[in-house]
């Protein structure tokens, strides 16, 4: 059984990635081919033709059709066959299968699941990507490891400290105590991390221009398995939010990943650093992409080389949770309970799937 | 025992919360029933939360937050 959540939703990619050309991407172990239509709309197929299963990826978009690049076997946008080669009868099972898809915030997410089970709702919002009073800078890693290592990355970020010196870690990160919220009902997993005198690294300092030490605040919301949100406040030491809710004075960076599997050892590492400052200086978008992208790189490195570690030992291995890892248990948890409601048979009063 | 709460980030009726003691290596989980208790092994006391009613209940079958919805206390 795969270690990732059916029934799910998951970003397959940015927006910008999918034109009018055929794209491939592994999404959950799924092959996918994904393209847009000529009336803008994103399309998931199977990356598969039925006939000989070469990948349509490989293949030609006409018009909003994939015509296989084998053996000419055509595919609207619901996979449904429209053309055989060399005969005018269409076989009754040649269709590929369709993966429902929504495209919000910058982002194409894609249902990993049975199409009849989902739900636009439950996609959480990263409005920020999408935002005139934002800046965006984004990238994306591949990662060869599995995403439970990833989630365990994130949602301790003392590690900052540590494997982010001279970047963002600084001395303080690991010292500051968290509050971690969860909440049972939403599946929302919060970790808050609040440093009222801290020195400000050089990822802030040079993005903000803040020469002196700070209030530097991380608030992490965790919407498993796959949108992972930092809200991160810097500001000059004692400078705080008004009473009324309002923080003019601060920076405010919105650091957003999105933690998909690729396969049960590798997955698609998506970042994204919104910001709402210096929001025309090209410099310190330059800047927070090229420091972020080495960051994560950081990360990369660290969790190809756990992903070895793991596959390679023995059962049962007991390894050690202390306070920092408070969030991470949690994760551990909620996605765990994601993954048995996936296998679950759907409720009685819903529509069996067709897939 | 503990001092005073800390400040609620999510709304939710049952959100559990865990928070680490300044200066201490304790940490002090709050179960959504309004019970409380402190520990030093995260897992330890996750287990006691979420056996919830099965180790401690406050007699609140409710909740304590208001009805679900607006996820984030500060939104």
């Amino acid at each position: 059984m795969p270690t990732w959540s059916r029934n799910q939703w998951y970003v397959a990619a940015y927006s910008a990635e999918i034109s009018h050309e055929l794209f491939a991407r592994t999404i959950c172990g799924e092959p996918l081919v994904l393209y847009r239509t000529t009336g803008g709309d994103v399309v998931a197929l199977e990356d598969r033709c039925v006939h000989r299963r070469y990948p349509l990826s490989k293949s030609h978009l006409i018009d909003d059709t994939i015509v296989c690049g084998y053996h000419g076997f055509t595919y609207d946008q619901c996979g449904t066959c429209l053309a055989a080669p060399g005969q005018k009868r269409i076989p009754r099972t040649a269709r590929v299968p369709a993966f429902t898809i929504v495209e919000q915030d910058s982002l194409v997410w894609v249902w990993i699941g049975d199409n009849d089970r989902s739900d636009e709702a439950l996609i959480p919002r990263a409005p920020w990507l999408d935002s005139p009073e934002y800046t965006v800078v984004r990238g994306m890693e591949p990662l060869q490891a599995r995403y439970e290592l990833l989630v365990d990355n994130l949602l301790d970020l003392s590690h900052e400290t540590y494997l982010h010196g001279g970047y963002i870690g600084t001395p303080e990160v690991a010292q500051t105590p968290i509050t971690t919220e969860v909440d049972e009902d939403a599946g929302v997993i919060y970790v808050s991390r609040h440093m009222d005198d801290a020195a400000c690294p050089p990822f802030y300092a040079e993005s903000t221009g803040i020469t002196g030490r700070i209030a530097r605040w991380q608030d992490i919301e965790y919407h498993p398995p796959c949108l992972y949100l930092l809200h991160s406040r810097i500001a000059p030491t004692g400078d705080l939010p008004a009473d009324d809710g309002t923080d003019d004075h601060a920076f405010h960076v919105e650091v957003v990943y999105a933690i998909t599997p690729e396969t049960e050892h590798s997955t698609h590492d998506f970042w994204m650093v919104a910001r709402d400052f210096a929001l025309a200086d090209q410099h310190v978008s330059d800047f927070l992409a090229e420091n972020n992208r080495t960051v994560v790189l950081q990360d990369v490195v660290a969790l190809d080389v756990l992903e070895t570690i793991v596959e390679g030992e023995k059962e049962h291995y007991q390894e050690l949770s202390i306070n920092i890892d408070t969030g991470g248990l949690a994760a551990r948890r909620l996605l765990k309970r994601q993954r048995e409601a996936g296998e679950a048979a759907p409720e009685p009063t819903a529509a069996t799937s067709t897939r | 025992m503990t001092g005073p709460s800390p400040s609620r980030m999510l709304a939710g009726r049952h959100v559990y919360r865990v928070v680490s003691q300044l200066g201490t290596d304790l940490l002090v989980g709050h179960c959504w029933c309004g019970e409380e208790r402190s520990a030093e092994d995260p897992i330890e006391l996750w287990e006691w939360l979420l056996a919830h009613p099965e180790t401690h209940d406050a007699n609140s079958a409710a909740g304590a937050a208001g009805p679900p919805g607006d996820r984030l206390v500060r939104t």
